[in-house]
């Protein structure tokens, strides 16, 4: 069993959804990036989102776009990215490990290698952005070989007719859009969420995870109340930022911030379904 | 002459809108569904003798097409050698050929029941016909424009702003015209349901780069009975500058099966290839995905994306259409590079010899044809599109020859 399946089933055994944090491989700095992903399953991640820098994020919001912008300045690659992810799985063999990003990178490093490469580092799970499922074929099958899910976006705009394309061949977990918008903007309503949530159940039986949108613990707690996991991105983007000095370099205090508001939303995640 | 080859290359894109390993739909799920719509409602609307009548309408009567095929008698006897004409679209309403496809954008929006526009903008042309053609048919519209250029094209900033159309400012990257773009896709994404996005150029995600070709295609449509009436027979070469290459898919498209007619796309040279500061993605970039599309890019060795430098706002961006990408592979086209300098003098020249200020855009394209000409027989005729006016870029050159205005 795959890590993500295993511990998809492993939460539903307790009864409670996941929290999902997101960070920016790379930003501020390898070292900083690095020490953060190394402390989230202690502060309460069940899986980790790792975004790829990339200089046009055509979905992303400002927080994460600037994001982007301190890790590619800092030196991030592709590369550089799954070196980080073989540095965290040498004492963490149990974390789920996700990539978000843009094909360019991929196309880059050369498709079939870096499925080969990413599968040898740990990672579990592919999210890109700009590959729909009419233009997925490319990595599908590099992806299916080594092992790597293929995790799929699905929109509020993904209508009843286009939700079985888009699911065919999808593996690990869905990612739903909560909103028709870019990262960090809007969020959605909780009768919207439930409403979409239920419409996808219809169509799979894989996991659901929320993402865009959800900031506060209050948020997370809401959508593990109607999926199985909150993704939380751009609020924590935002906590790192705010403890850059005016040179842009970590401060002593980013590490600790960032760890303590994953800490407050794993709380809210994990009391959720409780009472 | 006029051998027609094998097979036609005019029947390109495919049902996924690949011009052979280019182009395609790189796009969020969220925007998906609506490429798919907008795809739906094009096959529809160019299939209906009314939408396309209507289209022509607008084309006659307030674009003033046919725009001239014209005889550069005097820079043809300053060159030497070919004879040399300047396809007239500078002269369209607006001032350039963006409005061509524009028009049929919007009409295919209203077709939609979108009620909102938005567009990117580099040199601000597209941006003022998309502006223009929304003031005239009373839609709410957003330009997206790098912040860098809304600096260097104040004249057409206000000239949309006039029109009623909001310009957005976009300051993200280097702030020009592929930043533009980005932010236009994040509104889009947004937006999804209620508006309509105009782009620019042969570029983005299918059906974009076919639609806004078979739009632009009247030029070379008109360029072919204009040559026939004037010289009895088809033009030997065809040159046009690229951005992201929609005058010259446009001018080219109508003859891709005549093998006797030779063409070539100039792109921005910059301060030239070899200084790395220029925005020839054939010369200089290499195949990759963004904006929609699969196409050449100008990238680093990690697949960033790098920055664009032309003197020409139009032509500052790292990619090209697809379709150019296509037929710089199977080498149908010749693609060369034009530099700053170059465009500067053609753009000097232009307005001395002929009496027209062209746009920075096709003096990039004049500058090769001045290269050429001399060397070529006096009976090879030339084509030059002319596809917009330099009102719009007389502060640029300014700053660039020293002059205070």
């Amino acid at each position: 069993m795959s890590r993500i399946a295993a511990r998809f089933a492993a939460l539903r055994a307790e009864g409670r959804g996941a929290l999902i944090p997101f960070i920016e491989a790379g930003d501020p700095d390898a070292d900083t990036s690095l020490a953060l992903l190394r402390g989230l399953p202690a502060a309460g991640a069940d899986l980790i989102e790792i975004g790829v820098p990339f200089t046009d994020p055509m979905a992303d919001g400002p927080t994460i776009q600037r994001s982007g912008q301190r890790a590619l300045k800092a030196g991030a690659t592709l590369g550089r990215t799954l070196g980080m992810v073989r540095a965290f799985r040498e004492p963490d063999d149990a974390t789920p490990i996700v990539l978000m990003g843009y094909f360019n990178p991929i196309l880059s490093y050369g498709v079939e290698r870096f499925c080969a490469d990413a599968a040898a580092s740990g990672v579990d799970g592919l999210i890109v952005v700009d590959l729909p499922p009419e233009e997925a074929e490319e990595l599908a099958a590099p992806a299916r070989a080594n092992g790597l899910d293929l995790i799929r976006l699905i929109a509020p705009t993904t209508d009843d007719s286009r939700l079985p394309r888009v699911l065919e061949g999808t593996s690990g977990f869905l990612y739903h859009v909560a909103i028709t918008g870019i990262t960090g903007t809007r969020s959605a309503t909780a009768a919207d969420l439930a409403a979409n949530v239920a419409r996808i159940r219809r169509f799979t039986a894989l996991p659901v995870a929320i993402g865009f949108g959800i900031k506060t613990p209050a948020q997370a707690a809401e959508a593990v109340r109607i999926a199985d996991a909150a993704v939380v991105a751009s609020s924590l983007i935002e906590t790192l930022a705010a403890h850059l000095d005016p040179e842009g370099r970590a401060t002593p205090g980013l590490v600790p911030a960032v760890l303590g508001q994953v800490s407050a939303l794993a709380e809210a995640v994990r009391a959720a379904r409780r009472g | 002459m006029n051998q027609p080859l094998p097979n036609s290359l005019r029947s390109s894109p495919d049902a996924r809108g690949r011009f052979g390993g280019f182009g395609g739909r790189y796009v969020a799920e969220t925007l998906m569904p609506l490429i798919l719509e907008v795809e739906r409602a094009y096959d529809s609307a160019r299939a209906d003798p009314a939408f396309l009548a209507e289209w022509r309408r607008l084309l006659t009567h307030y674009v003033g097409r046919p725009s001239p095929l014209w005889f550069a008698e005097r820079l043809t006897h300053a060159l030497g050698g070919a004879k040399v004409y300047f396809k007239r679209d500078e002269l369209n309403h607006t001032g350039a050929h963006k409005i061509n496809a524009v028009l049929g954008q919007i009409l295919l929006a209203k077709r939609m029941g979108k009620t909102r526009i938005i567009a990117e903008t580099g040199a601000g042309q597209h941006g003022v016909a998309t502006a223009t053609a929304c003031a005239l048919m009373d839609l709410p519209c957003v330009v997206y424009m790098g912040a860098t250029d809304v600096e260097r094209q104040q004249p057409n900033v206000f000239r949309m702003r006039l029109l009623g159309a909001e310009v957005v400012p976009v300051s993200s990257g280097a702030a020009t015209l592929k930043d533009a773009m980005n932010e236009a896709l994040r509104d889009w994404v947004a937006n999804v349901r209620d508006t309509y996005y105009c782009i620019g150029t042969v570029a983005g995600p299918h059906p974009y780069p076919r639609m806004v070709r078979d739009f632009q295609s009247v030029i070379g449509e008109e360029v072919r009975w204009q040559m026939e009436q004037a010289e009895g027979r088809l033009p030997d070469v065809l040159v046009a500058a690229i951005g992201g290459g929609s005058n010259a898919m446009g001018l080219f498209h109508p003859f891709l099966d005549d093998a006797s007619v030779r063409m070539i796309g100039v792109e921005a040279g910059g301060h030239g290839v070899e200084s790395g500061r220029h925005a020839a993605s054939l010369t200089g970039g290499r195949p990759g995905v963004l904006h929609g599309n699969r196409t050449y890019l100008l990238q680093d060795e990690h697949g960033q994306i790098l920055e664009a430098h032309s003197i020409s706002a139009g032509l500052d961006y790292p990619g090209i259409g697809p379709e150019h990408a296509w037929l710089h592979e199977i080498g149908r086209v010749e693609y060369v590079s034009a530099t700053d300098e170059e465009a500067l003098e053609a753009f000097r020249r232009c307005s001395r010899l002929e009496g027209i200020i062209p746009a920075l855009e096709p003096a990039h394209a004049l500058a090769h044809v001045m290269k050429i000409a001399p060397a070529l027989p006096k009976d090879t005729l030339i084509v030059m599109n002319l596809c917009g006016r330099g009102d719009k870029d007389i502060f640029t050159v300014a700053r660039h020859l020293g002059v205070s205005l």
